[in-house]
């Protein structure tokens, strides 16, 4: 599976994986995923349920490890430090990497400001004048300010539901992590608000490298470079069948199952 | 005209809905028989004790064993020192302790813990009430004093403590863990976002438990006879024994005469009024304060 791996040695790699398998208790997730992703461009992760796309994808802000029992063997390098070295704190590493969910979840109880500045206050102690100005610096590059800038106090809860997931994009670069990992970030949007998030992320990768896992095959060709196409094994273990290029990907896929998935034979 | 597309009337239709009413009205019954004791309680107290129930009735201390009159002053002021007490001892262990073992659940302590808490709450108060007597009144522990006020609040935070644990324990588990990750994700550390997001978003719910105890701690009886005693007279002062209203209502209700029983009555329709309003008062605080469950 390397053989992939070279194709994008082209570009600059922010995130290195080799052979890396996940865990959950002895159940075996993801086996043997060795990817290079690309800095500042857009990696999509395709492929039918259960291949373990959403459990890789954690595994590299090591949020699968809030579920009991969860381990990984294999090494993740995010701009060459690896963050699974026993010496580095998982906070750490979360606060470096943002992660934006298949459901939008604002801190309910705080007001749209806050939510984008809880981040800021982890780090070094900043004045209220400099929050301010880096929360609507944020919610403008998460295309929001205009529309929320007149009830910054209000509930987070009081938005739409594309709003919400707008306000978490602006809630993670406020940190301006090194990577933005989305896992089906528009499942729960209507066409409309999925289309300001895909613009947003042609905005963002110019600063920000995304990996976004998808089940819309239309959102992956439209929004990503890149394509990482996971299937099940025998064993129920994901795998990584094929990654490249997004327009090879998707007119002359080298792997027949990544053929029979994206023309909608199986999956 | 027929119509067609809808199943026919058959045997298995109709039965099934006349189950259907059948069970909602069973339903609808059982919620009249658990509501019934309360309104019958509340009219009662209300019909046989309204006559005592004036301004004189909250101002005055008990009058001397006989003579008429006299009020319920110093059981009100009592009981909301002792509960005082019990929340501010209780709370604080309670909601931390319901705090750990929601959010530490898979902790083994959290299993000792939580067996260890159904427990005390399976404790009669009379027990809790003789625990408190052998280690505070009897040794004289708490500033030389024997029967005291102090005394009486610390039996009552042993009872509601388990009260605190589960019901915040209860309620934290209902927040939804997406909210946990979400901050999480963003790098917070886990003591910070329990205390900032997941602590907040369950505050009505915690507010309810506590008046939950609240309500209980007001209510006992049995616990306090052994540890503050009671007191015919005013008093605030945490060393001595100190009226309860729970306490006034045992000692007018078993009083040989007419008025002692009126008097209990009386007592008793304050007693609830009192918890009640405690109670709406705080949850009409933190339907402001907090922003949304």
């Amino acid at each position: 599976m390397t053989e992939y791996a070279q194709v994008v040695d082209d570009a600059e790699s922010a995130v290195v994986i080799e052979q890396l398998t996940c865990f959950y208790g002895a159940f075996r997730a993801v086996k043997e995923v060795s990817l290079r992703i690309p800095a500042r461009q857009v990696t999509a992760i395709i492929g039918p349920s259960g291949t373990g796309k959403s459990t890789f994808l954690r595994s590299l802000n090591r949020m699968h490890e809030v579920a009991r029992g969860a381990r990984v063997t294999g090494t993740v390098q995010i701009k060459g430090v690896d963050i699974y070295d026993p010496k580095i704190n998982v906070t750490d590493v979360r606060q470096r990497t943002g992660m934006i969910f298949q459901q939008p979840n604002p801190l309910r109880t705080m007001s749209i400001f806050d939510n984008v500045a809880i981040g800021l206050r982890l780090e070094r102690r900043l004045g209220r004048a400099e929050i301010a100005d880096r929360v609507e610096a944020c919610l403008r590059a998460a295309a929001l300010w205009d529309e929320v800038k007149d009830k910054l106090a209000l509930s987070a809860l009081a938005l739409s539901g594309g709003q919400q997931q707008r306000l978490c994009i602006a809630r993670t670069i406020a940190t301006q992590p090194e990577v933005l990992l989305m896992d089906e970030p528009c499942s729960a949007l209507d066409p409309i608000a999925t289309l300001k998030i895909e613009e947003l992320m042609d905005q963002l990768k110019r600063d920000y490298t995304i990996v976004i896992v998808t089940h819309n095959m239309q959102q992956a060709s439209r929004a990503a470079d890149r394509t990482a196409m996971f299937m099940m094994d025998d064993d129920r273990a994901g795998y990584l069948v094929e990654y490249g290029p997004t327009q090879d990907i998707f007119t002359s896929p080298r792997d027949p199952r990544t053929e029979s998935y994206i023309t909608g034979k199986i999956g | 005209m027929s119509t067609s597309w809808l199943p026919a009337q058959s045997g298995t239709r109709r039965r099934r809905n006349l189950i259907s009413t059948f069970m909602l009205a069973l339903t609808v019954l059982a919620m009249l028989i658990a509501v019934t004791p309360l309104l019958f309680i509340l009219g009662w107290l209300l019909i046989q004790g309204i006559r005592y129930l004036n301004l004189d009735f909250f101002l005055n201390d008990p009058a001397p064993i006989g003579e008429a009159g006299g009020g319920v002053r110093n059981g009100i002021i009592g009981t909301l020192i002792m509960s005082g007490i019990a929340l501010l001892i209780a709370v604080p262990v309670g909601v931390l302790t319901g705090i750990f073992l929601a959010e530490y659940r898979s902790n083994p302590l959290a299993t000792v813990v939580r067996f260890a808490t159904d427990v005390l709450s399976g404790i009669p108060s009379i027990v809790v009430g003789i625990f408190v007597y052998t280690i505070i009144v009897l040794p004289r522990w708490f500033q030389g004093a024997a029967f005291s006020g102090f005394a009486g609040g610390v039996a009552l935070a042993v009872i509601i403590i388990p009260i605190l644990v589960r019901t915040t324990e209860e309620i934290l588990r209902l927040v939804p863990s997406s909210i946990r990750e979400a901050a999480a994700a963003l790098g917070v550390p886990k003591w910070d976002y329990t205390l900032t997001v997941v602590v907040p978003s369950a505050f009505g719910g915690i507010a309810t438990g506590v008046m939950l105890g609240l309500a209980r701690a007001a209510g006992e009886t049995a616990p306090l006879l052994l540890t503050t005693l009671g007191n015919n007279f005013y008093n605030t002062k945490l060393d001595q024994p100190m009226a309860a209203l729970s306490l006034q209502i045992f000692t007018y209700a078993i009083a040989p005469f007419d008025e002692g029983r009126r008097l209990a009555f009386a007592a008793a329709f304050v007693l609830i009024m009192l918890v009640l309003l405690v109670n709406i008062a705080t949850r009409y605080v933190f339907r402001v304060r907090s922003i949304n469950l």
